[in-house]
């Protein structure tokens, strides 16, 4: 009894694994992943190091210059992973630096919580020294004076590897005072969080890490002028940071080659699937790989079904359709489809699944995880939720889908302090014009005069 | 721990029956947060844990404790903890079981495992069973949607977890 209750606990167990075998990963092709086991046991300190760990810091440090470091984050267009896909080049040609100017901080975005995505996870618990190692780079680049982990509080698992890892580096003098006899002195700290999505938003995450609560800012001042205790601030997502070291050793040109001429980025991607497929996974493929060869590394849909719709990366991404599947996922191409590739990691919608059942329950997501600051969002998601509940039940008014239209252009990109409301709307609008047949048989009453207990919606 | 932290606690004796002392363990794990941070404010999160770490929830006499520690205001610090949703204002069970209610999971039924769960324990999302053993919650994706439906049980990650593995995995949570 006691050993079957012990291996059910096991079993059930989650554990990340990267759907791609060592003898398939290669330093040439996999930069972020090559080195990782079979077994998902985290690599150790001395594999890192045997496996040209520290090698780029090595190299970079003393002898390059920040800049030199900057133009060639640029050149490879490195696209921000945290799903915005901005240029971690650009972003850091921006940083306030230089005489007068304090050092500031480099914040490496841990926060992982949008819904179908979970990459960032493999990376932190796996390869943590990796994440450090571009860390280094990244607040040399930036004249960083600190850096911080900005950690999700339920990756534990993580937690653990990275503590144990910035202690391996700290003795090993890859943290701290003059790394590497380099003169550069940079340390790094773990700061775990406490819940809400919306901590990674950067400047609410900035408010979070504060001490404060996770209410955005608005931009201008952006945070590379004036972030973390008013200090020139960067903030970018786990993989774009884990992207640097390869790209300092290996070139710009061998980046760029990456995506073997799939797509103007350059670079891998952590891409997924999940939802109801054969076998769901997580694979580390050149940028610009598309929809349908992930659905087939999936295993195809389960029990045969067909697919109905796809969200290309993540709760705030737009609906796609089944002949979306030939696109190839980078920025700029889904970004032509009415909706974005987010995080890369798709989330499947088969035949026989509900779209408005799935819309309502983002909605309830973005809905509860709103902070609360603007009027759009924080009333008019509940508002939302409301109407997709009646159309869900077949109680819907004549006049429901229009109002949700209205609707989503007030949450829409410039109403609002942060992208939250936006991300919102994008699943919203996508999925009434993909499938505005299942709204309309949800729909079984003629219009009242006014909406019964309307929720005020108002401009910022 | 100056006045102003004992007289607060004083006052809370009378709602909360119980004087509240912060464990000088956490005081000086609070006091090394700070060195991580420019401003004091900043580990007032970190601060909230550590003493949830040991109580399993933050009572109200920790509030001006930690203002205390941190040389900051309590209003500051109760608005960070009540923002916070794995900061507990409200005493928890021994274990939390946190359900993942966002889209994959919903995709892949996490509503029955829910059932199940509310089934087994006699409790919905938000309540804590009578025996003081779980309290249930809602949680944002897990990162684990490659094996949802997905769910914590304290510092353990679980997917994909059937409706009948509930009972089972349970009783590994005395
Ligand atoms: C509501 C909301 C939540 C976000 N959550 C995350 C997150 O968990 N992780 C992340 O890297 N970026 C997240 N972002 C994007 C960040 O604001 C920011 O663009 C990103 O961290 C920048 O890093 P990158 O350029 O390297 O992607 C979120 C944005 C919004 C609007
Ligand atoms: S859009 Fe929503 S989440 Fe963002 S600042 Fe406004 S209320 Fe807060
Ligand atoms: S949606 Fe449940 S773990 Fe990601």
């Amino acid at each position: 009894m006691t050993a079957s209750r012990s291996s059910l606990r096991t079993s059930l167990r989650y554990r990340c694994q990267l759907r791609q075998a060592a003898a398939e990963r290669r330093a040439e092709t996999h930069p972020l992943t090559w080195r990782l086991h079979d077994d998902n046991r985290p690599l150790g300190f001395d594999e890192y190091l045997d496996m040209d760990g520290y090698a780029a810091v090595r190299e970079v440090l003393g002898r390059q210059s920040p800049d030199e470091v900057i133009d060639q984050v640029k050149e490879a267009n490195v696209r921000g992973r945290g799903g915005a896909g901005f240029s971690a080049g650009m972003k850091w040609s921006l940083t306030m630096k230089g005489e007068g100017i304090p050092r500031g901080y480099l914040v490496c975005n841990a926060d992982e919580m949008e819904p179908g995505t979970f990459k960032d996870r493999l990376l932190l618990e796996q390869q943590p020294h990796l994440l450090i190692e571009g860390m280094i780079l990244g607040g040399y680049a930036n004249n960083s004076r600190y850096g911080y982990i900005f950690l999700r509080g339920e990756y534990v698992e993580a937690a653990r590897a990275v503590t144990q890892a910035l202690e391996e580096a700290r003795a090993a003098g890859w943290l701290g005072k003059d790394i590497a006899g380099s003169g550069f002195d940079f340390d790094i700290a773990l700061h775990t969080g406490a819940g809400r999505y919306i901590c990674g938003e950067e400047t609410a995450l900035i408010s979070s890490l504060e001490g404060s609560r996770a209410n955005p800012r608005a931009k201008p001042p952006f945070p590379g002028q004036s972030g973390a205790w008013g200090k020139p601030t960067v903030v970018n997502n786990v993989e774009t940071l884990c992207n640097v070291p390869a790209i300092l050793r290996h070139g710009v040109e061998w980046y760029q080659g990456l995506s073997g001429g799939r797509s103007d980025d350059g670079g891998t991607k952590l891409y997924g699937v999940s939802g109801r497929v054969n076998e769901p996974g997580l694979w580390e493929l050149p940028i610009g790989t598309t929809g349908q060869e992930l659905l087939d590394l999936a295993g195809g849909i389960r029990d045969s079904k067909a697919l109905k719709t796809w969200l290309p990366g993540g709760g705030s991404t737009g609906f796609l359709l089944p002949e979306h599947l030939e696109l190839p996922l980078d920025f700029d191409t889904v970004g032509q489809y009415g909706s974005r590739m987010g995080t890369g990691l798709l989330t499947v919608v088969t035949e026989e699944q509900s779209v408005v059942a799935l819309l309502r329950n983002l909605e309830q997501f973005f809905a509860r995880e709103s902070c609360g600051w603007c009027t759009p969002c924080r009333d008019g998601l509940p508002w939302v939720v409301k109407i997709l509940q009646s159309i869900e039940r077949g109680e819907g008014e004549q006049g429901d889908i229009e109002l949700l239209e209205d609707l989503a252009v007030k949450l829409g990109p410039g109403k609002t302090f942060c992208a939250h409301a936006p991300g919102a709307a994008m699943p919203l609008q996508s999925a009434i014009k993909h499938f505005r047949d299942e709204f309309e048989r949800g729909i079984s009453h003629r219009a009242r005069a006014a909406h019964e207990d309307p929720i005020p919606v108002g401009e910022v | 721990m100056n006045s102003t932290a004992a007289t607060r606690n004083d006052a809370t004796i009378a709602t909360d029956g119980d004087a509240f002392v912060l464990h000088g363990d956490d005081r000086r794990a609070i006091e090394h947060e700070l060195a991580h941070y420019e401003q004091p404010q900043a580990a007032c999160i970190e601060a909230l844990k550590i003493v949830q770490r040991r109580h399993g929830w933050v009572p109200d006499g920790a509030i001006p404790a930690i203002a205390t520690v941190l040389g900051v205001g309590a209003a500051d610090v109760e608005g960070v903890a009540t923002f916070y949703s794995l900061i507990f204002r409200q005493p928890v069970g021994r274990h939390v079981i946190l359900v993942c209610d966002s889209s994959s999971c919903f995709l892949t039924d996490y509503e029955a495992l829910y059932d199940a769960l509310a089934e087994v324990l006699g409790i919905r999302f938000g309540q804590t069973t009578s025996d003081g053993r779980f309290t249930l919650l809602p949680v944002c994706c897990l990162g684990a949607c490659d094996r949802g439906p997905a769910l914590m049980i304290d510092d353990d990650t679980y997917g994909p977890v059937e409706p009948d593995d509930v009972a089972e995995l349970l009783e590994a949570y005395a």
